[in-house]
Formats: C-alpha cells, sequence, structure tokens
C-alpha cells in the first residue's frame, strides 16, 4: 500500500515496545459484538493506474462545459481560472496545512485570509468581512439568524426572487430558530416591492441582486423602509463578479451581504466546494459567524496576523456560539484570494463589463428569435427568455445535440407551471460569439417545431 | 583550501550560537523573505490578467453602474506569484514535517485525488446542468455512498453537509424531524464534557437545551450517570467515539441500548473514525446517525481551515428524513431528488444550494479505491499503533492521562510540568523551535492542560522515533529546570508569539490605506 | 468595606443607597486572563437573580455574569467598550460592569460577605 511507511518488521517492533501481542490487543476496548471479522463487499486495493482508469471513465460520461457551448448560471459560473491560481493552491504549505491554530507558523494562510477579508469587505462595501462560510445559500441562511439575534425579532421577509435553493436553506435553517418567515411570491418581471411587506416585527429583509431572474435592483428605498422600521436589509449576490460593473450592497445601504465566491477562482465541480462570502457593519461584528483573522504585532514588535475574536465561536462558547460553524471554505477563499489579486482593479473591472456587454450582445441575438421574448431591462451576465413551448424539454433537447441552453427555471421552481417557460441564460468571458449562435439556432429549431 | 575559481570552499566554525546573525538591513533573514500585504504593492492599470476588448454594445445596468472604484492593487503575474509563494513558506504543512494535532488526522493528501478531481467531465460540470449529462457523476456519487453506508453498515447516507459540524447539524436534524413526526418534541440533548464545541453548539442551534454528562476515571462516559440523566424529554445523545481522550467507550452498546430505551437517538460524532475504518462498523454499536469527516478519514486536504465534507450515515430510523438532493438509480439510470414533495419521506429540507462537495467526493472516493477494504482496515491498525508506540515511547516521562491502550490519538495532560514553571502552551512553542507543528492543546476539556497527539498511519517508525525523541527531550529539559527555553519560544520562526490580546481588544480585520494628506486647491 | 457582597460565581455588589454596583471579583479577572471585551445588558432590563446579565471574554475564554439581586438596570460602565483593560487593571472599582436597582433587600442576605469570600476562594486553590 503506497501511502502506508510501515513494513511488517516495524509493526512487529512497535508492538513489542508497546507489549502487546498483536494489534488485535490495541482494540481491547471494542466489544466483541462489534469486532467486524467478515470481509466487507468492497472492491481490494488498486494502484494509480487502476484507480484513474475508473474515475475518469465515470467523468467520460458526463458532458463537461468545457467541451460544449454553456449557458448555465442560476448560482453557478463558468469563469476562466488563470493557471497560476491552480498551481499556487496546490503548493503544499496551503494545501496540506490546517486552520492556522499556531500562528507563528501559519503567517502565509493568516496573511492571505486577511487579504481576503479585505477584499471581500472592499466589493461589497461593507466594513468588515469574515474569513468564509461554506456556499452562498448557508450564508444567507447565517445572515438571518445573525439579524434575528441583533434585532431580538423573528420575523424574516424573503424576496420572491431569492435563489429556490437559498430560500430553502434558508427555510431549513430559521425553522430551527423558530423564525417566521414570509416570502413574496416570484416576480419574473422583476417589479417586486417588498417594502409594504416590513412592519415593526421585522428582523430582516432578505433580496438578491442580480436576482434569479437577472435583474438589477437598486436598493436603496428597500434598505430605507427596512432602517425606518429598525429592520435589517440582508443583501444576496450569487454572482459575485457582478460587483465589478453594478453599485455595490453596502453603497445602497444593505446591513450584511452575503454572496457566493464560486465565480472566482473556484471550479463548478458539479456544485461544491465553494465559497460563502459574509460581510457587515462593524457594530455587528460580534453577531457575525464564522472565522476572522485579525492583525497585531509579534513578540518583537513586527506585523503578524492571528484567528481573533473566537470567543464567539464554539470550541469557546460551545451551546453559546453565534454558530455551530467549525471551518471554513479556506483554500477555495485562497483560490479567491488569488485570483482577485491577479485581476486586480483593472482587471476585475474589466472582466465584469466584459462579462455584461457580451451578455447584452447575447441577449439582444436571442430575443430575436421568433416567439423568444427576453423579459429583463436591466442585468449583469445573465437574463431570462421566455419561449413560446416549456424549456425544460427544450434544454433537455438541446443537451442531446451537445448544448448546455441554460437552467429551465422549472429545474428550480417545479411546482410554479406559470414559470414554465422561462429559461436562465448566462453569459460570461469565455462564451464566443460561435457558441450564441449555436444556441440561437438551436433554440430556433427546439422551438419552431414544437409551436 | 581554494577551488580553481579561487574562492574557499571550507568554513571555519566561528564559535557564534545559531541564530546570532546582526539584524539585515531587508529584515529578511535568508530563505525568509518579508512580503507586504498585497494591498501595499501594485499600481494603477496593471494587471496578471489579459482580457479581450469589450464589445462595442450599450450597457444596460438598469442605472446603478460602479463609479467609485474598489480598491484593489494592481499587480502583475509575476508579483503575484511570488507573493503567494513568500507568503505561503511560512506555513508549516502536512508535506514538511508531522502534523501531530489530535481529533484532525492530519495524514497524507495523495496528489493522485487532486489529479482526479481537476478532471474534466467533473471539475467543470455544472450542479444544474441535466442530469442525462451527469451521469457519471452521479455514479461517483452513489459509488461513494455505498463505500460510506457499507464501511458504517447503515442504512442510507446524506451527501451534502458541506463539513463536520453541518454533518452533525444534518444529524441532528433528523432526529428532531423524527421525534416531531412521532409527535414526541423533546428537549434535552445530552453531550459528555469532552466533547467537541460544535457538538453542544449543534444542539443550541436546533433548539435543544445542553445537558452535559460527566466522564468517569477511566475517561470514558459515567454510564450509570447517562442513565440517571435518560428520560422522557431527552432527545439524544451526541457521543464521540473512540472519545475525544482518544479512548473507545467500552460501554457504548450498552449506551446505545440505554438510550433506545429511553426513547432518545444516538448521534456518533464520527470525527475518529480513521481508528476504526474497517473493523469496526458504527452501525454495529447501535448508532442511528454519524458524520464523517472526509478530510480526515478519508484525507481530502484541508487546505489551510476548509473546505471540508461531512456526509452523515442513517439508520434506517432516520433514513426517510435526509436532505435533498440525494441521489437514486432506477432503470433510466441516476436521478436526482431535488425537491421535498418528490421524495416518499419527509426530508429535513435543504442544506446547501447545491448536491455536497463533489470535488470531495472524488478524492475521497479516490482514496478509498487505492485502499481497498483491507487497505483502509490496516489504516486503522497502523494508525492506533502508532498512537500507542508514542505513547510507549514516552509514558516514563510524560505519563498519559489515563490507562491505556489508546487509539488513534494518545492524551497527556499537564502533571509532568508540574513546577517547572512551563505550561503546556509553552510547551508547544518550543516544539516549533524544533521543527514540529504542535500538538492539540488544552482540549479535551475535562483534562488539565491536555496536550492531545495523533501521528495518524502516515508516519515512518523513524520519523515517530524522532518525534518521541524530541518530546523526551523537552520534557527533559522543562524538568531540568530550563523554563527560559519554553517562555521564549519559538524563536527561529518567521514571527515570534503573536499579542492575541491587542487582536481582540481592538480588531483590525482588514486593510486600510493610509490617510491621505487632503490636496491643497 | 462592609457594603461589599460577593456570589459563588465570583460578582461582586456594592450597595449604595437602593441600588447596588455588579463586577467580577478580582480573583475572576485573574482566572479569566486579558479582558478583550465585556458585553453589557441595556438600561431599563428587568433581571431576576441569577439571570445572565453580562458577558464577560478573554481571549481563550467567555463567561456569563449572572446578576446576584432582581432589579432594573439602570447605569452600565459604557468605558468598558473602549477599555476593557480596566476589569484587569481595577476589577473592584473602575472595572464595574453595571447598577441596579433592588428589588428586593432582603436577597442580599444570600450572598457573602469580603472575608466568607476571601475563604471560600482560598478553598478552591
Amino acid at each position: 500500500m503506497r501511502y502506508l511507511p510501515l513494513n511488517d518488521a516495524d509493526r512487529a517492533a512497535m508492538l513489542a515496545k508497546i507489549g502487546a501481542a498483536g494489534v488485535d490487543d490495541l482494540f481491547c476496548d471494542v466489544p466483541e459484538a462489534a469486532r467486524l471479522d467478515t470481509r466487507l463487499d468492497l472492491p481490494p486495493p488498486a494502484g494509480e493506474i487502476a484507480v484513474e482508469r475508473e474515475i475518469a471513465a465515470m467523468a467520460a460520461k458526463n458532458l463537461g462545459t468545457g467541451r460544449a457551448p454553456s449557458f448555465l448560471g442560476a448560482g453557478a459560473y463558468r469563469h476562466h481560472i488563470p493557471a497560476a491560481v491552480d498551481h499556487l493552491i496546490q503548493r503544499s504549505e496551503f494545501l496540506t496545512s490546517y486552520t492556522p491554530y499556531q500562528p507563528e507558523i501559519s503567517q502565509g494562510t493568516l496573511q492571505a485570509l486577511f487579504e481576503f477579508q479585505t477584499q471581500v469587505a472592499l466589493l461589497t462595501g461593507m466594513e468588515v468581512a469574515n474569513a468564509s462560510l461554506y456556499d452562498g445559500a448557508t450564508a444567507a441562511a447565517e445572515a438571518v439568524l445573525m439579524a434575528m439575534r441583533l434585532t431580538r425579532r423573528r420575523r424574516t421577509v424573503l424576496s420572491g426572487a431569492l435563489h429556490p435553493h437559498y430560500r430553502d436553506v434558508v427555510r431549513t435553517m430559521a425553522a430551527l430558530a423558530d423564525a417566521a418567515l414570509v416570502s413574496g411570491g416570484a416576480r419574473p418581471a422583476g417589479d417586486e416591492d417588498l417594502a409594504p411587506l416590513i412592519d415593526g416585527d421585522t428582523a430582516a429583509v432578505v433580496v438578491q441582486t442580480p436576482d434569479l431572474f437577472g435583474h438589477l435592483h437598486d436598493l436603496r428605498a428597500l434598505a430605507a423602509a427596512c432602517h425606518e422600521n429598525g429592520a435589517l436589509l440582508i443583501a444576496v449576490v450569487t454572482e459575485v463578479v457582478s460587483l465589478g460593473a453594478v453599485m455595490s450592497p453596502g453603497a445602497m445601504g444593505a446591513d450584511i451581504v452575503v454572496a457566493e465566491g464560486q465565480s472566482l477562482g473556484v471550479p463548478l465541480s458539479f456544485g461544491g466546494p465553494y465559497v460563502g462570502l459574509m460581510a457587515t457593519r462593524e457594530k455587528f461584528l460580534r453577531q457575525m459567524p464564522g472565522r476572522l483573522c485579525g492583525e497585531t504585532i509579534d513578540k518583537d514588535g513586527r506585523r503578524g496576523f492571528v484567528l481573533t475574536l473566537s470567543a464567539r465561536e464554539q470550541h469557546i462558547r460551545r451551546e453559546k456560539a453565534t454558530s455551530n460553524i467549525c471551518t471554513n471554505s479556506g483554500l477555495c477563499a485562497l483560490a479567491f484570494c488569488i485570483h482577485l489579486t491577479l485581476l486586480g482593479e483593472a482587471g476585475f473591472t474589466k472582466l465584469a463589463r466584459l462579462n455584461h456587454r457580451k451578455a447584452v450582445r447575447a441577449a439582444d441575438e436571442l430575443a430575436a428569435l421568433p416567439g423568444v421574448r427576453l423579459l429583463n431591462r436591466s442585468f449583469f451576465n445573465e437574463f431570462t427568455l421566455e419561449l413560446p413551448v416549456p424549456a425544460a424539454p427544450v434544454v433537455e433537447r438541446l443537451a442531446g445535440e451537445g448544448i448546455l441552453a441554460g437552467v429551465p427555471v422549472s429545474r428550480l421552481e417545479p411546482k410554479a407551471p406559470e414559470l414554465a417557460s422561462l429559461l436562465l441564460v448566462a453569459v460570461t468571458e469565455l462564451t464566443t460569439d460561435e457558441e450564441v449562435a449555436a444556441l440561437a439556432a438551436g433554440l430556433r429549431r427546439a422551438c419552431s417545431e414544437k409551436v | 583550501m581554494m577551488n580553481h575559481e579561487g574562492r574557499p570552499t571550507a568554513v571555519t566554525p566561528s564559535g557564534d550560537a545559531a541564530g546570532a546573525a546582526p539584524p539585515t538591513f531587508t529584515g529578511n533573514r535568508g530563505l525568509d523573505i518579508e512580503e507586504p500585504l498585497s494591498f501595499e504593492q501594485g499600481r494603477d492599470g496593471v494587471s496578471g490578467v489579459d482580457l479581450e476588448d469589450l464589445p462595442a454594445v450599450e450597457d444596460r445596468l438598469g442605472g446603478l453602474a460602479r463609479r467609485a472604484p474598489i480598491g484593489l492593487p494592481g499587480l502583475s503575474e509575476p508579483e503575484v506569484v511570488r507573493h503567494f509563494v513568500r507568503i505561503g513558506r511560512r506555513n508549516y504543512a502536512i508535506d514538511l514535517g508531522p502534523y501531530p494535532l489530535g481529533s484532525c488526522t492530519m495524514k497524507h493528501n495523495p496528489r493522485l485525488n487532486e489529479k482526479l478531481a481537476r478532471l474534466p467531465g467533473i471539475a467543470d460540470l455544472h450542479p444544474l446542468q441535466p442530469v442525462s449529462t451527469a451521469q457519471g457523476a452521479l455514479e461517483l456519487m452513489a459509488e461513494l455512498g455505498r463505500w460510506l453506508v457499507t464501511l458504517t453498515n447503515m442504512s442510507a447516507v446524506a451527501l451534502s453537509p458541506a463539513a463536520g459540524a453541518h454533518g452533525e447539524l444534518c444529524g441532528l436534524m433528523c432526529i428532531r424531524a423524527a421525534l416531531i413526526a412521532r409527535g414526541d418534541a423533546r428537549r434535552r440533548v445530552l453531550v459528555p464534557e469532552s466533547a467537541h464545541g460544535t457538538n453542544p453548539a449543534t444542539a443550541a442551534l436546533c433548539g435543544y437545551v445542553v445537558d452535559p454528562v460527566p466522564a468517569d476515571a477511566t475517561g470514558r462516559i459515567d454510564l450509570a450517570a447517562l442513565k440517571a440523566k435518560l428520560g422522557p424529554d431527552v432527545a439524544a445523545l451526541m457521543l464521540t467515539n473512540p472519545n475525544t481522550c482518544g479512548l473507545f467507550e467500552r460501554d457504548i452498546i450498552a449506551a446505545a441500548e440505554a438510550v433506545h430505551a429511553a426513547g432518545a437517538f444516538f448521534y456518533c460524532d464520527g470525527a475518529n473514525f480513521n481508528a476504526l475504518v474497517g473493523r469496526v462498523r458504527p452501525g454495529d454499536l447501535g448508532i442511528d446517525a454519524m458524520h464523517i469527516n472526509l478530510h480526515k478519514t478519508f484525507s481530502t486536504p484541508h487546505g489551510g481551515g476548509g473546505p471540508g465534507s461531512g456526509p452523515v450515515v442513517l439508520s434506517a430510523a432516520l433514513a426517510p428524513f435526509a436532505p435533498v438532493p440525494y441521489v437514486v438509480q432506477d432503470a433510466a439510470g441516476f436521478r436526482l431528488v431535488e425537491e421535498a414533495a418528490a421524495t416518499a419521506g419527509e426530508p429535513v429540507g435543504r442544506l446547501k444550494a447545491f448536491h455536497g462537495q463533489m470535488g470531495m467526493f472524488v478524492r475521497a472516493l479516490a482514496y478509498m479505491r487505492s485502499h481497498g477494504a483491507e487497505g483502509l482496515r490496516q489504516v486503522a491498525e497502523d494508525a492506533v499503533l502508532a498512537a500507542n508506540y508514542l505513547l510507549a515511547s514516552v509514558a516514563d516521562v510524560m505519563p498519559p492521562a489515563f490507562p491505556g491502550p489508546c487509539m488513534h490519538e494518545a492524551l497527556f495532560d499537564d502533571r509532568f510540568l508540574k513546577d517547572t514553571g512551563v505550561t503546556t502552551l509553552d510547551f508547544a512553542k518550543a516544539m516549533i523551535d524544533e521543527g514540529y507543528h504542535p500538538m492539540t492543546m488544552y482540549f479535551p476539556l475535562v483534562v488539565h492542560g491536555a496536550l492531545l497527539i495523533e501521528p495518524t498511519e502516515s508516519e515512518s517508525k523513524d520519523a515517530l522515533d524522532r518525534f518521541a525523541a524530541t518530546l523526551r527531550f523537552l520534557a527533559e529539559r522543562a524538568k531540568a529546570g530550563e523554563a527560559e527555553r519554553f517562555l521564549e519560544a519559538p524563536r527561529l520562526t518567521p514571527r515570534r508569539r503573536l499579542d492575541e490580546t491587542r487582536a481582540a481588544r481592538k480588531p483590525v480585520l482588514r486593510y486600510r490605506p493610509p490617510e491621505r494628506p487632503e490636496a491643497a486647491d | 468595606m462592609s457594603d461589599l457582597r460577593f456570589t459563588k460565581d465570583h460578582e461582586w455588589l456594592r450597595i449604595e443607597g437602593d441600588a447596588a454596583v455588579v463586577g467580577i471579583s478580582d480573583y475572576a479577572q485573574e482566572k479569566l486572563g486579558d479582558i478583550v471585551y465585556v458585553e453589557l445588558p441595556e438600561i431599563g432590563r428587568k433581571v431576576a437573580k441569577g439571570a445572565e446579565a453580562a458577558v464577560v471574554e478573554s481571549v481563550k475564554a467567555a463567561s456569563e455574569v449572572y446578576t446576584p439581586v432582581s432589579g432594573e438596570v439602570i447605569a452600565v460602565n459604557d468605558a468598558l467598550g473602549e477599555n476593557p483593560a480596566e476589569v484587569n487593571g481595577d476589577a473592584m472599582g473602575k472595572g464595574w460592569f453595571f447598577k441596579i436597582r433592588l428589588d428586593d433587600p432582603a436577597e442580599l442576605g444570600d450572598l457573602m460577605d469580603e472575608a466568607a469570600y476571601r475563604k471560600f476562594v482560598e478553598g478552591l486553590e
């Protein structure tokens, strides 16, 4: 076994030192009834060649977005990852280290987290950010719990254009805290008005921009309505690249911003691992869950970094912690940090505008198809098309032709037949004109045959 | 002696103590290079990424275009690569040496697994693409699930939890849902005092009152005390096995029977499954739910603190409550059940945006396939052997907290440091100067000044011998009155002890540019 | 000082008319180590004897502060927000936490005086 350094002579010598007759002696505390002596129905050991062959065979059964025109989005986006990002995150010192419990020998991870927190605060327009959470949806749920603690209220208003999976994660978690959730209905036209749902018992309003259907929202009036009622505004961003082109939620008055950071540096990987971002105002810091890295000095007066404010966390506070979260999404946060550092101000804002401009061109080309209507007046890199036919069978058919046409809304909202003809189409810097043309031709065929 | 280029090639011992070099002009010390924040570097207009020109179309941002600059620095690719390589070199890592953090299972991370997670058809697979185009991915998830269920002898597995604590949440939610479904909502969750902090935190998150259960003199759960605490309002017992003292819970089957007799469920924290894999199946111990940290037992990299992955295996009683989404197989192939309404059971809901940590599933499955069932059994045996060997190698100078044998980790208290003026923390810092990552300190809480050492199966006998010799040396130096060695440690690191009080009293959590004097108009 | 009272949870209390000032004892601050944060109750909050009224945090520990008596919180030591180190430097003076108007002066009878508390602490060592 290539991963095990001990040979039988070592094992015998070690047992002798311990004074045990055999390894079974070391397991003597295991009750007889639970000592496994049957062979499990699992395969034998395998070398690299065999393992690679097996897993590559499974991978080959999938149609990856790398070898098909892909317009999939809805919370996970295919972006280019510079080669340097993947190289750097595979360096041993980052890949094979753990939580920086010993800061003297973890300054690399800690400095990267400090830079990451700074980046997230800057992008979201907030004062402070944590060192990441599991993903955007769990970050949204944690934000709702945080707002309930801060306001000591239970009622939370969820936008009907919040990603349905985010809504479900919030529901699942908030039910534990006895939250009262109020949800607006799906508003594919982007004309939702949440202000009338806010009252003096409201803890928070959760609103996504760009929303599920791609619409961008000016949050300023909503933020004012929240603050008049003592409620907090939680802004959700599922496409973090949008923050390079649009006004930040912080600048529009959000109190907590949560986001999915996958778009920067993290591959799609069929849904995970991703990286949840959370940022807030300094005065809410003590109620923010998750790890935090802070600046300090060492014994010799030199600048250094440590994990800090950990008295909020489970390992000290136990049942009184702000959250049960123990880990962050370290390596994904590092990938995010490296990618954004490579881009810099000029690269990131250009990347965002490139996504947007390409999407504008694609939207106009697709909206010109017979029977197809574009629902968005504003959007970033994803928009909603209304097809003359149900969208899911069209997507299925185009997948058979090697085109990943986008996400039918019915995949996310199967119980809403009125949304069945809607297709979410995402365009990024990787999308070529030829791919848009292929999608247009495919949609034209699929829609006309069925009409 | 001179070589033919006329340079001296021999050195004369100077008699200076190591590290007595004068301060350098740069602040660098040879290969240890100081590196400022990225935000303190860079200049306008520079980027490490080249992008095509923007298409000439009108923006459609609804009047919300960003006008204010973000404040990111501009750096070229060579500068960015150098930046991260320089700071990375200030981290300890498994690839550099033993990383004996108890209860963290810092084992070798095979590089094959990294390669496979990056294969086309996996890394570039979108979570919402038609399942007809992702059959191989669903097959892989189903295969991982089969391994986990078989290794644990449980009924079902929920793959989506993102980490151990998230798995605990999933398991406890299933228990809560099962109790509510039978009209028997209960209030209390019993948690041993030695438990990870995530256990009480998770129970509290689920709305339960946490009721601590004491340990007995052998470091295990006090069965009589447990039975006394059980009652009709107890929802569950959360027990770690092997426990955080590194000991197998001998009475675990009796505990399970008592818990079930009281109508409660038995949650097992599977953080320490590495000691048991292939030798003991938790399902045979009467467990109802257990999370498995793929980043511990199944070697997915810890990555500086995540991402983890925490699938939860469930008993038949809890299986109907597993969260969505999950994979099922029928005649037509693999399907994903994504909606609660589409299931026969009563799922607790959804825990994560998508299907789980797929990138970690690939790595864990590659690890399992590489070992096979026998290899995994060997992993558990070697891990337990290594911990006991280490214990036997130092026990005369560092007495263990409890009599052995231990399982995969050895626990010491700070009696051996009594009256030396050296604390557990100081001892750990001296280990850093010796080139080791310290053990887990001050955990579990039930032992004074705890030092919890988990060598894992990845260390050779020679490496274990060197490590044990280092522990012995330091313990003897402490007893010999050399407190100074410890109190001043670490001396040889890029940074010495850091002022955590200062960091917490006036938190500085981000870079802010220095105030610029207002330009005079 | 005869108007000082103590609890077994290491809170102290000093009577000032119909009110009492509450803090944590010198012994408690020493055990906790460098105090980095104090969470204080809202003014006007009614608290029952034994209820959690404040939280005190060091780098490595967090501890609840229970009110030794029932009553209404009428003042809090805002200076601790800026300078929590006062708790370490002057636990029994500048490091006070909150002031409470007593509901029932009879509750004071359950508390230890300084001599009894000193003996209690010696018993812990």
